[in-house]
């Protein structure tokens, strides 16, 4: 981050937010602490969690992106 | 023990394992470098790639324990053992926005371990030194683990008796003296393909025999299948659930052995990458952690069979007894054999850790300060061999509950070096004294939780303002070690403002 002329450091910092929404949707429990709606048989609590796995994958790749456009 | 011994399956598993072991003395011929640097041993000449990284942490973090606690947690406790998926969740957006940093100024500087930053960062020689003992001290009974993994599976193909534990241990010890790092990072590449395969076919096959997920989910006990709701004034499961995930999160890249794992990447990009790629195994892991519902649908519990084994070796035994019950003899020696050598390759890793951090951070810092790098190599690869010995008298001589209590309180001291590592990568505003403050009160807290719950666990009821709250105890000791490290800081350089030692510069961070 230091030395990041303002430019391209304004943009590579909001899309760093992209970070946290993981952390939001998976440490609250009580959001996805349930059986339904179920998935094939799968419980909501097990598919839900599972499905974060890939959508914190994806939410890193425009973030990398950004970060090597950025030349860092 | 298991009754008979089943020789296809023995014959099939000691064939992958010979390969592998062929493999580990064979890597020390793969991109040659001079072994006799600490960098090329300890770090394989930090020339890995992103593949390779990609196998080499993966093998390294999702272990043979893992393959075996994980699952046996949802066969023994249910929804709760399910931690693991946000715990994997959240590691990735750590590694990708924090690690890069400490690899640049590693590279910079020539660090090989987190007490080798910490020591040019803050120039406080008892501070560098409680960071590397805790890293070794922590990864110690992590490696004593793997061993009780691994023993479980040969246990399991009905062979009695240590000795195959300590002659696989033998090998390990031998490979790793002689090709260090680049041996379990070739081994990772033999254990993922055999980790998939058997995952690939325990999803179809088992599900299959027991009549699809919808009646694996309904054996599993009710109360067992979801977190236990909040009752009033009492936050119960769902804040241990999600402390436990965040603390077990923010601990994971402090353990000398993710940190090698880390530094040995030819660029930071590398790390960047694998944060993208590296869910992929969590995926597997997740998948891995239903097994422990699977054995419980199957029923092998109450089944004459797998009573012996139950018997020796408690839970644990649920995942090999599914194994056992639900595919033929060859497969249960590939399947096995993917767990003995995803043992082997977290304990190579392990112990060259350790061994990096006894090397670099004690014997040259406090035994021997002229030491040449050729002797500092020799140095690191006797600590390996005298690392993984030591593991094994600890299993063989102690109860084993010895070392997964160990293993518990690891993860609580090792978190207890985010301050001065992690913090220290972003700034250097707190003062060094402070930190070594806050980090003995982090491990007096988190080791007085763990003794006050027998070792029974490490949720700690916290109470909050009539509420109580339970608490993964590394994560609330390490609170406390960040208060502490703060407001000591304010105190000390309002007294005696420190003369600042630094030897890193901010271009050393990008």
């Amino acid at each position: 981050m230091a030395g990041n002329t303002k430019g391209p450091g304004k943009r590579f910092r909001l899309v760093r937010l992209l970070l946290i929404v993981p952390f939001i949707a998976v440490l609250w429990t009580p959001f996805y602490n349930s059986s339904e709606p179920s998935l094939a048989g799968v419980p909501f609590f097990y598919w839900y969690q599972m499905l974060w796995i890939l959508l914190g994958a994806v939410l890193l790749y425009p973030v990398y992106r950004a970060e090597l456009r950025d030349g860092e | 023990m298991a009754p008979a011994l089943d020789w296809t399956a023995i014959v099939v598993f000691a064939t992958l394992f010979l390969f592998v072991a062929g493999l580990g003395f064979f890597a020390a011929r793969w991109r040659k470098g001079d072994l006799t640097q600490l960098a090329e041993w300890g770090l394989g000449g930090r020339r890995f790639g992103t593949v390779v990284t990609w196998f080499l942490l993966g093998g390294d973090l999702y272990t043979a324990y893992t393959f075996i606690a994980v699952p046996t947690l949802m066969f023994g406790s249910g929804a709760i053992g399910f931690f693991a998926v946000p715990y994997t969740i959240f590691v990735y957006p750590i590694l990708f926005a924090v690690f890069p940093r400490l690899w640049s100024v590693s590279r910079a500087k020539g660090y090989v371990t987190a007490a080798d930053f910490v020591q040019g960062r803050f120039g406080n020689r008892p501070l560098a030194l409680a960071i590397a003992i805790t890293g070794i001290v922590a990864t110690m009974p992590y490696i004593a683990l793997q061993l009780v993994g691994m023993g479980v599976v040969i246990g399991a193909l009905g062979i009695q008796g240590e000795l195959p534990l300590i002659i696989a241990f033998v090998i390990l010890a031998a490979y790793t003296y002689s090709s260090g790092l680049r041996a379990p990072a070739m081994i990772a590449v033999v254990k993922d393909v055999l980790i998939y395969i058997t995952v690939i076919a325990a999803l179809i096959v088992i599900p299959h025999e027991l009549g699809g997920y919808a009646r694996i989910f309904a054996s599993v006990p009710r109360a067992k299948l979801l977190l236990g709701p909040a009752s009033p004034h009492n936050l119960g499961q769902q804040s241990a659930y999600a402390t436990q995930a965040l603390g077990s999160a923010l601990a994971l890249f402090l353990y000398p052995h993710a940190i090698t794992g880390l530094l040995s990447s030819t660029n930071r990009h590398v790390i960047k990458r694998n944060a993208v790629v590296l869910p992929a195994y969590s995926i597997a892991l997740g998948l891995i952690a239903l097994l422990g519902y699977m054995a419980i649908a199957s029923g092998v519990k109450s089944m004459p069979a797998y009573a012996a084994g139950f018997k020796t070796f408690g839970p644990n035994f649920a995942v090999p007894a599914l194994f056992l019950h639900s595919f033929p003899s060859w497969f249960v020696g590939v399947a096995f054999a993917s767990i003995a050598i995803g043992a082997l390759v977290p304990a190579a890793i392990m112990s060259i850790a350790c061994a990096n951090l006894f090397t670099r951070n004690i014997y040259r810092e406090y035994i021997r300060k002229d030491c040449a790098s050729a002797h500092e190599s020799q140095v690191a690869k006797i600590t390996s061999l005298v690392v993984k010995f030591g593991a094994v008298v600890f299993i063989l001589a102690l109860p084993k509950t010895y070392a997964i209590n160990l293993q518990l309180l690891g993860g609580i001291w090792i978190i207890q070096t985010l301050p001065a590592v992690l913090i220290g990568l972003y700034t250097r505003a707190l003062n060094p004294w402070a930190l070594l403050i806050g980090w003995a009160s982090g491990i007096a807290a988190g080791t007085g939780m763990a003794i006050s719950l027998g070792f029974k666990g490490a949720i700690y009821p916290l109470h909050i303002l009539g509420w109580t709250v339970p608490c993964y105890a590394a994560l609330s000791a390490l609170a406390l070690n960040v208060i502490v490290s703060v407001a000591m800081s304010f105190a000390f350089n309002a007294i005696a403002p420190e003369a600042r030692e630094d030897e890193t510069t901010a271009a050393d961070y990008a």
